[in-house]
């Protein structure tokens, strides 16, 4: 398995053909407290930069963008009871959806991690 | 920064913030503190505790002169006149139409009567204020003057450790006191919704004051996100969000701020407008709002009673004391009666509203002569 980064601070964990997204450690400390996160239902069909998903924070609402193409096979459930989970645990249990890639080709593009941590470092 | 982007300045407290942990933000002008830990710590922390607020970017403003009182009844609705000394009260200032220019506190104080107007309008509230009253009075920004706000359940413990002698103040007084021949001024009064006090202070005392404060076991200090989620809990305006020209008195739901005399004398900007509002009642109005669902319904999402846009939201968020989202906006009058249903557009999907009492969350105020 393999994790990339995107500039929108998501991460993308590939398994085969299925791949799931969440936002980052970095994405959750800026939102703050997050209340509410809305996710794709199975069977949505995604495309690369449109509207996936909404999160909100006490302050605000923000998109989430798909970072890939795809169908969704599964929007994580417990986030609707628990939004926190994406600030306690943004890269594990606060993953935001399940896909599966169209073209492999569209991870070309995106960071690995340690390219990733260099460019939140220079934000 | 590119040279067409305004300049934002520093408040005495900007380098205690940043080495208390806070995130800053340009706020009003100014680099401010939006949060430290958390907005929902933060807010929890001082509906249970007590909270330090930097509102050193609110105007203070001091009138003295012959008849002040007099005079500032020509621009606000309240009853300045019957106000003793060491009271305040909550005003509005006024244009012609009767249009809320902003929202202020006044005290007769000692030395004159004292004003705390919106950071975000200072400018334009001194400008209108220096226009319109008497030159025989001396308007005297105090930009030398720092001011925190204390506010929580704890504020008074805290707080009488420091400075004694301010339990003695109740809601909506003020009084001078000393600490460490540093001359500060006292009210007890806020905008959370707690019981709690304001305090102005030379600027250049501000930072020892602040260190005083935090090192009590009830306070933390608090930024402005929560300030806004306490307030808004609180059912109170935010001008420029809640309230701004084109809403009057009675549409603000602010009509307790038109004293009972000046009802009967009028003579206050737009007066006579306001007065037949009063009587005949508003086309639409201010109200509270609950949401269904966990998703906020944030500032300019749309009201709708079916097809018919009926209203706006002004503010709205996630309430952290409730633990459900609540908002605050304007309704046309036949939709605004308590429990009318209602719904907002979100984004593009329709989510359910209630028309709801405020505040939100009771307000805890020490009020005098009342049981504690």
């Amino acid at each position: 398995m393999s994790r990339y980064f995107t500039e929108e601070h998501e991460w993308i964990e590939v398994d085969g053909a299925i791949v799931t997204v969440g936002i980052t450690d970095y994405a959750q400390s800026q939102l703050g407290d997050i209340v509410f996160v809305e996710v794709p239902a199975a069977g949505t069909v995604l495309k690369k930069g449109g509207d996936a998903a909404v999160v909100e924070s006490v302050k605000a609402a923000s998109d989430v963008y798909a970072p890939v193409t795809g169908t969704v096979t599964e929007g994580n459930g417990a986030l609707e009871g628990d939004p926190a989970l994406v600030n306690s645990d943004p890269e594990g249990d606060g993953w935001f959806f399940k896909l599966t890639l169209s073209d492999a080709s569209e991870l070309d593009g995106l960071m690995d991690e340690a390219t990733y941590k260099a460019f939140v470092a220079g934000l | 920064m590119s040279d067409d982007e305004p300049e934002i300045l520093e408040l005495p407290l900007g380098d205690w913030h940043r080495s208390n942990g806070a995130r800053m933000v340009p706020f009003a002008g100014y680099a401010m503190p939006i949060q430290y830990e958390g907005i929902m710590a933060e807010h929890l922390w001082t509906r249970q505790n007590a909270g330090l607020f930097d509102v050193s970017h609110m105007g203070q403003l001091m009138l003295t002169g012959d008849d002040v009182a007099e005079a500032l009844e020509t621009l606000v609705p309240g009853d300045i006149a019957a106000l003793a000394e060491g009271r305040m009260r909550y005003s509005l200032l006024l244009n012609e139409e009767g249009g809320i220019l902003d929202d202020l506190m006044i005290t007769n104080a000692p030395m004159g009567h004292y004003l705390v107007v919106n950071g975000a309008v200072k400018w334009e509230d001194i400008g209108h204020i220096r226009e319109y009253l008497p030159d025989e009075i001396t308007l005297n920004h105090m930009e030398d003057r720092a001011l925190l706000a204390l506010q929580g359940p704890k504020a008074v413990d805290a707080l009488a450790r420091v400075v004694p002698g301010v339990d003695r103040l109740c809601f909506m007084e003020a009084d001078s006191f000393l600490w460490r021949h540093e001359p500060l001024w006292i009210s007890r009064s806020g905008y959370t919704g707690e019981d709690g006090f304001e305090i102005s202070v030379p600027a250049e005392a501000v930072v020892s004051l602040a260190d005083a404060l935090v090192t009590q076991p009830e306070v933390k200090p608090i930024g402005l996100g929560a300030r806004d989620s306490l307030r808004l809990e609180a059912g109170l305006p935010l001008y420029g969000h809640d309230l701004d020209e084109r809403v009057d008195p009675v549409q603000g739901d602010l009509g307790f701020a038109i004293s009972k005399r000046r009802r009967a004398e009028g003579g206050f900007p737009g007066s006579e407008r306001i007065l037949k509002a009063l009587a005949d009642g508003p086309p639409s109005k201010r109200v509270g709002f609950t949401v269904e669902g966990r998703q906020p319904v944030r500032e300019g999402a749309a009201i709708f009673a079916g097809d018919t846009k009926v209203g706006v939201i002004t503010s709205g968020g996630f309430a952290p004391s409730l633990q459900v989202p609540i908002a605050m906006g304007f309704i046309s009058i036949e939709y605004g009666a308590l429990g009318t249903s209602l719904e907002a557009d979100v984004r593009g999907k329709r989510v359910g509203l209630t028309v709801a009492r405020m505040p939100f969350v009771p307000h805890n105020y020490v009020r005098r002569g009342a049981a504690r």
